[in-house]
């Protein structure tokens, strides 16, 4: 068992990178994530790590490179327009095939937005973001406490596939204050990269040259990683999904696929659609890229409608329904800008379109 | 048996180059090579290589090796420094790649005074692309992109980086030098090592500028290379210490 304490989301994203043995960070500062640099603008030094503020987003993503390809653990923290800035770095980190951690702390787009809470930027998160063919792994925490678990399972991941992770929260997941378990890790994990002697550029020492390079003009070898990461990616589809199902057991009259904050704010407008006699299940995915496609296809063929929820206008809608397979109608409730529906207005939106789908889908939509 | 008076450093590769004849990229691999070997610091030593003609360095060197995206070394040397102190860190960089896309990097690495050494070599033009004006391009000169010759009301004058770097208080050695003649190459010898050796003791940031011929997209002979270096570059481009630190 680990302690308890009450935690901002922001110190508690950077309390976990040091519990998964990161010892350096690279950042620049953008809200609503500041908190993390500032938190470990204290706590780096304390534990003998590397804090440093760059220049720009860009210049981060490189500096989260070179840490890497010297085998070390390395994390940056960054909000929408930061995150954009780092996908030129993010694209030569997957393509170098380099562990990095990246937290982005949504927040409301596109253009300079706004700061407050956002799902807007799923698309560039799971479906690669930079040039070329490459994925990050895409986590999204619900809780703080959930936040310090992925961003743990983050660093693990990073490590395991030699991939970027990336951890996609929110300005209301990171401003919020939560009791949280700091899990008692018993010994401190390495703040190297495990095997990283095999690849890594820490001085050329009694053997051949190590490189770190994404060039590959000969178009064979240059087919030869693609084909390497695809593999790769295979592989994370196959272990790496992670979800959680909420009432979703049995058949159902709508069944919600949220994640994040989002999540729960279904939590609590499927309880009051419960009230009115709806059966709701949840299917809240945590791994967003590899999306938990299998697990929403079996809930969606006992549902009669299923709704894709989001903080955004409609972009996980598009793995949902590619899920789905045609198994229920698929339908969309969410907003932008900012703006956090409260858990009526999700209640009344989604009581809305199960009362759409009933009279467009009168098979479909019968009352059960 | 005789005893061989000149061989290659241990620093380099048996690979040949892929330089354009007359091309002074060779010459300065070399360079930085001797001055690795001699203060011994080949084992631990990572090069950061740019985007531009010399992003095949890695290809001469035995030395560990990054490759980087177009201006982004210096960030990159910085992320590998400050989480592996031990290590010798230095990037090797062309104009295109320092001069114009990575100003930011290069400033902001020399004013954080990161204790890396930076090579780079200013030709006055875009070498692997074929010619295209850079910052550093003389006023005047034709490229591809300034068909008739670079026009400074439209793209201003050349840019001094070492003597931009030089305004800043932190970075401890500046210097500019050459290698078109055999006294230029000695005097960038002594240069470029004594760069890597106030790196060796944990100094300093040291910025070592190479001005270079580029014979195929200047359109010249390498002598006639070297003559309009020396007619034109060299008198804008000043050469010797801007900035000097005392160990």
């Amino acid at each position: 068992m680990g302690k308890r304490y009450l935690m901002k989301g922001n110190e508690a994203i950077g309390e976990a990178a040091i519990i998964a043995g990161c010892r350096a960070y690279f950042c620049y500062p953008i809200t609503p994530q500041t908190e993390v640099a500032e938190y470990l603008a204290k706590r780096m030094p304390e534990v003998g790590g590397v804090f440093l503020q760059g220049e720009s987003e860009l210049a981060v993503s490189y500096m989260l490179f070179g840490a890497a390809a010297g085998g070390s653990k390395v994390f940056t923290t960054s909000s929408s327009p930061g995150i954009s800035l780092m996908q030129e770095g993010l694209s030569y980190i997957a393509a170098a095939e380099l562990p990095v951690v990246v937290v982005n702390v949504m927040r409301n787009g596109p253009g300079l937005g706004g700061i407050l809470p956002a799902q807007s930027d799923y698309f560039q998160a799971v479906k690669g973001g930079g040039h070329g063919d490459y994925r990050s792994i895409v986590l999204a925490p619900a809780t703080v406490q959930e936040a310090v678990d992925l961003v743990i399972l983050a660093f693990r991941l990073a490590e395991k596939y030699r991939n970027p992770a990336m951890l996609v929260a929110d300005g209301m997941i990171g401003q919020m204050m939560e009791p949280v378990e700091i899990p008692d890790g018993g010994e401190t994990p390495s703040p190297e990269i495990a095997g990283h002697e095999a690849w890594a550029t820490v001085g050329a020492k009694g053997r051949r040259q190590n490189l770190i390079k994404t060039l590959f003009l000969d178009p064979t070898l240059a087919y030869n990683l693609n084909v390497k990461l695809q593999a790769k990616y295979r592989r994370v589809e196959q272990e790496e999904v992670r979800f959680e199902p909420i009432d979703a057991d049995g058949p159902l009259d709508v069944l919600l696929v949220s994640f994040g904050t989002m999540s729960r704010i279904c939590r609590t407008a499927a309880q009051q659609l419960g009230r009115a006699g709806l059966r709701v299940g949840i299917l809240r995915p945590i791994s967003l890229y590899p999306f938990p496609a299998a697990a929403v296809r079996e809930a969606a063929s006992r549902a009669k409608l299923v709704v894709s929820v989001e903080l955004s206008m409609g972009q996980m809608l598009e793995d949902v329904d590619r899920a789905v397979q045609g198994r229920a109608p698929v339908r969309f409730y969410g907003t932008a800008g900012g703006k956090v529906p409260t858990p009526d207005e999700v209640a009344g939106g989604i009581r809305a379109l199960v009362d759409e789908t009933r009279r467009e889908h009168p098979a479909h939509g019968k009352e059960s | 048996m005789a005893t061989p008076v000149f061989t290659r450093p241990a620093s380099l590769t048996t690979a040949i180059t892929h330089y354009c004849p007359g091309c002074t990229h060779g010459v300065i691999h070399r360079l930085v090579a001797e001055s690795l070997d001699e203060l011994g610091v080949r084992e631990r030593t990572v090069g950061i290589a740019p985007v531009g003609c010399a992003v095949l360095a890695y290809n001469y060197f035995t030395v560990d090796f990054q490759e980087a995206a177009h201006g982004r070394a210096p960030a990159m040397a910085t992320g590998l420094k400050r989480t592996r102190p031990g290590l010798i860190v230095f990037t090797y960089q062309g104009d295109g790649d320092l001069a114009s896309i990575g100003t930011n990097e290069i400033l902001h690495a020399a004013n954080r005074g990161e204790k890396i050494t930076v090579i780079f070599v200013n030709n006055a033009i875009y070498g692997m692309t074929g010619g295209q004006l850079a910052p550093t391009t003389m006023p005047g000169q034709v490229t591809t992109t300034t068909p008739r010759g670079r026009d400074t009301g439209l793209t201003g004058h050349p840019l001094r980086v070492a003597e931009l770097l030089a305004t800043l208080r932190t970075p401890g050695y500046v210097v500019r030098t050459a290698v078109h003649t055999a006294a230029m190459i000695v005097d960038a010898k002594r240069c470029i090592k004594r760069a890597f050796a106030l790196q060796k003791d944990n100094v300093c940031f040291s910025f070592v500028e190479v001005l270079s011929t580029c014979p195929t997209n200047w359109g010249l002979t390498p002598v006639e290379s070297t003559q309009w270096l020396e007619k034109n570059m060299m008198p804008y481009f000043r050469l010797g210490e801007l900035k000097f630190t005392e160990e």
